[in-house]
């Protein structure tokens, strides 16, 4: 019972670790074109690195048919971009200001970050 | 990336000759990376195959003097007919996994119910089971292969969503029945039961609430693919003096396009020869038909009802009010209102914590639990993961704001974005300008007091001769009656408008002056004897203008501008929403209390000065209120960005869209009631979703983990948790479907 009970501690340590505390660095840097694939619930790469004075390409390949994948959002910078199933869709970004620009499906579960640094 | 070798069609301007043929085909031939070009001289279109860049073609053709543009092939509606296919293959998809789950889990739940224990005890039950592990395991890759590999590449980027709960949800359910079969001596006796039930049956039950959910999604769409529908694909031009039809992208500025009785209007543009009428009630929500003749404007998307005519087209294209106006409704269906971002941010920690509560919950069946304490702790983590649905609060504001933002666009009401939407359902007083939103703004003159003056003709020739400098509805007025009496415009000079008190200029050696009472009284002019018959003008709801000519005056001219006919109604609409009603004018005291009392406005302000009408929206927020302005955009740029909604109201489809959180498609006051009724109806809808949504995983979570389990000895299956999951956001879907009935009120 001693041994059941530590691992579930451990595993509740570890939930907080890997979902919260836990920071990922860019999949993706400093690249003026990104491809990024849209498939089974997740961006990939999720995380993008770009300098602030540039512009950079986004090009979106979507797999996944689900209805959840079908519209990307990027909020601060009142884009809404519908993607066609297996079908690119590239959104050419102006040179950004430094901070972070998060992008998301509507509903905010595929979630990714442009990191302009 | 390297470029890939593909074809593109560019739409080349000013081709008007043959020989620009060989000239742009050379051009384009000698750019890098590029194996052929071939123009077609009929629609100006020429094919480009290699792997030069869009940009380096279209560089090439501008070196010799032409434009190039990209032909883009994909039409709106082909776009939307590229997704409903798509999602009706998927549809199949969904439905053959449910059949193929449900076609294992079903009969093993009747097993379990009514024929047999699903315990393993001998050595002919553990074959048994472990050919049903086999058989779910074929489930799980076949039927629910999208839900593990979603949750892995989740969890390798630190995320969690829905596919993780049900991964885990129906993985503990499996693994734990594969031990019971493998081993099941590291069980104790009692617990020795499986689940194989429980995952094919949450597999199958989720695929089919994703199925539902899809078919229903497709039809909160349905606002937005009626605007794309109304597209033409193809449209008459007038080229080389022969007609040719063409597909719609290939329509150039300047094109002449001829449009039949019954047809659609492909792109803007202004009419040459012939009459119409033309239906523009699919954009503005305005059911009358209106007529047009030479130098009209017409607007794609528009039905053309009778006549047969030609127009000159202006935009073309993206340009097109159409294109900006779908735009614009696709942009607003995606923001998000304020009252969204709550269930966001509970989003992004929905998951973990429900991952967490699932172990604490495990641990106390364990420690705290009767026997078979092993078996009820998986029973209650699985059920746990599988009821818990971060999905329904995620679709509970994106789907009513997709129908909602719609249905606004179906009234003619073209609502920004998501903020817009909510701060107009709180607006508690709302702000009419008097001219042109809530009266015509087509005044016309209808007395003239003579004074000074002898000669109503000369009077009016001289006014009108003064006003034609003058930008205002008022002087328009005066103008027009001139030109209806035939009388000739004099020269002026020295013009100068005195904003918010009249005008003043020279005209065959005079001085003319032309404004208000203030202005006289600036002026030194005296009135005193005309003021009594002005006020009795004013209280006819009439405009009285007072005219001088070298100092002295010389006649009053009264301009009325009639209430437009809906605008009683309309305004009782708002004031029965609680909603206070205040006019805004630059007119006198009189006229506005006339129009007003009218109108059925008790409130009002008079001589307002354009600057101080923000001033106005001002003093209102300070007092507590949430304004709405309505203008016509223009003018009122300033206090219709300063007020909490401001509302744009335009005539026909000559509309500044880009001007105002809320545009007016037409003329109608009765589209601010609606926009209104609309944006509390969103509201009442997103609100019933979130509720529900919270309500669901509030109670839904801690039933699961076996509250109840203590006092009322319920512990629930996670075949149902797998259904109520299911279907909880097929309920949001469906709720925020029923806005698609919403009627505004009959007017």
């Amino acid at each position: 019972m001693l041994i059941a009970n530590l691992l579930g501690l451990v595993a509740i340590g570890l939930i907080i670790w890997w979902f919260w505390l836990y920071h990922p660095s860019a999949s993706a840097a400093f690249e003026n074109e990104v491809v990024i694939e849209v498939e089974d619930g997740v961006y990939t790469p999720s995380v993008i690195q770009t300098s602030a004075n540039k512009a950079i390409k986004l090009t979106f390949v979507r797999k996944d048919p689900s209805p959840c994948a079908e519209m990307l959002v990027i909020p601060t910078l009142d884009i809404s971009e519908q993607l066609l199933l297996n079908t690119q869709t590239t959104i050419t970004l102006p040179a950004l200001k430094a901070g972070e620009y998060a992008f998301h499906c509507q509903m905010k579960m595929y979630q990714g970050m442009l990191k302009v640094v | 990336m390297t470029s890939k070798s593909s074809t593109q069609q560019l739409i080349i301007e000013g081709a008007g000759c043959a020989s620009c043929v060989g000239k742009i085909e050379s051009a384009l031939k000698s750019t890098h990376g590029v194996s052929s070009a071939e123009m077609n001289f009929a629609d100006r279109t020429v094919m480009v195959s290699g792997t030069a860049l869009a940009d380096e073609l279209i560089k090439a053709v501008e070196s010799i003097g032409y434009n190039a543009k990209v032909l883009d092939n994909q039409q709106a509606d082909d776009i939307m007919d590229e997704k409903e296919a798509a999602d009706r293959l998927y549809y199949k998809k969904l439905i053959r996994d449910t059949v193929i789950a449900l076609g294992l889990g079903v009969p093993l739940m009747v097993y379990g119910l009514f024929i047999g224990e699903m315990t393993v005890e001998t050595t002919t039950e553990r074959i048994s089971w472990l050919v049903v592990g086999i058989l779910t395991f074929g489930v799980m890759y076949f039927s629910g292969k999208h839900f593990y590999a979603g949750a892995w590449k989740s969890f390798k980027n630190h995320s969690a969503n829905m596919d993780t709960l049900i991964a885990l949800g129906t993985g503990t359910a499996w693994l734990y029945s594969m031990v019971v079969v493998f081993a099941p001596d590291v069980v104790p006796s009692m617990a020795r039961h499986v689940y194989f039930e429980a995952t094919a049956m949450i597999i199958g039950l989720i695929n089919l609430g994703l199925a539902l959910e899809l078919k229903a999604r497709g039809k909160t769409s349905e606002a937005i693919k009626r605007l794309i529908g109304l597209q033409a694909k193809t449209a008459i031009v007038i080229r080389d003096e022969k007609e040719v039809e063409i597909a719609i992208e290939q329509v150039l500025k300047n094109d002449v396009v001829k449009v039949k009785p019954g047809q659609n209007i492909p792109v803007d543009g202004i009419v040459v020869e012939g009459r119409t009428t033309i239906d523009e009630s699919m954009l503005t929500g305005e059911p009358m038909p209106v007529e047009k003749g030479e130098n009209d404007e017409v607007v794609a998307g528009t039905l053309n009802k009778s006549g047969m005519f030609l127009f000159k087209a202006t935009k073309v294209g993206k340009d097109t009010a159409l294109a900006h106006i779908i735009n614009m409704v696709k942009r607003a269906q995606n923001s998000k209102p304020p009252i969204g971002r709550l269930a966001d941010v509970i989003s992004a920690y929905f998951v973990p914590v429900i991952m967490i509560i699932a172990i604490i919950s495990a641990l106390a069946w364990l420690n705290f639990g009767p026997q078979p304490a092993l078996a009820l702790a998986i029973v209650s983590a699985t059920t746990v993961l599988i009821i818990a649905c971060p999905c329904a609060l995620g679709l509970a504001t994106p789907m009513s704001v997709m129908v909602g933002v719609g249905k606004a666009a179906e009234a003619g009401v073209l609502i920004r974005n998501g903020e817009a939407l909510q701060t107009a359902s709180k607006i508690t007083a709302m702000i009419l300008d008097k001219t042109g939103t809530i009266t015509e703004g087509a005044p016309k003159v209808t007395d003239i007091i003579l004074a000074g003056a002898t000669n109503e003709a000369e009077v009016l020739q001289l006014a009108a001769s003064l006003e034609s400098g003058s930008e205002h509805p008022l002087a328009e007025a005066i103008v027009e009656s001139a030109k209806e009496k035939q009388l000739e415009l004099l020269k002026i000079s020295a013009f100068e408008a005195i904003t918010g008190f009249g005008v003043q200029a020279q005209c065959q050696g005079k001085t003319l002056l032309f404004g208000n009472v203030k202005l006289m009284q600036d002026k030194g002019i005296e009135v005193t004897g005309f003021t009594d018959q002005a006020q009795a003008l004013a209280k006819q709801a009439k405009t009285p203008m007072y005219f001088a000519v070298d100092g002295e005056l010389a006649a009053i001219i009264a301009v009325a501008d009639p209430i437009k006919a809906d605008s009683i109604s309309a305004i009782k609409r708002l004031q029965a929403n609680d909603i206070r009603v205040i006019m805004l004018t630059g007119d006198n005291k009189e006229t506005a209390a006339a129009v007003a009392l009218q109108a059925g406005i008790s409130e009002f302000f008079a001589e307002v000065l354009p600057e101080d009408k923000a001033n106005k929206v001002k003093d209102l927020q300070n007092h507590g209120e949430i304004v709405g302005m309505t203008g016509d955009g223009i003018n009122d740029a300033p206090a219709l960005a300063l007020a909490n909604v401001g509302f744009a109201i335009g005539t026909g489809t000559d509309v500044a869209i880009e001007s105002a959180d809320i545009t007016l498609m037409r003329g109608s006051l009765h589209g601010l009631a609606d926009a209104i009724a609309i944006s509390k109806a969103t509201l009442r809808n997103i609100k019933q979703n979130l509720f529900g949504a919270f309500i669901y995983n509030v109670a839904g979570v801690p039933v699961a983990a076996g509250v109840l389990y203590p006092i009322f000895g319920i512990l629930l299956s996670p075949v149902i948790a797998g259904a109520a999951m299911a279907f909880s956001s097929l309920t949001v879907v469906s709720n925020a479907n029923r806005l698609r009935l919403f009627k505004a009120q009959e007017h």
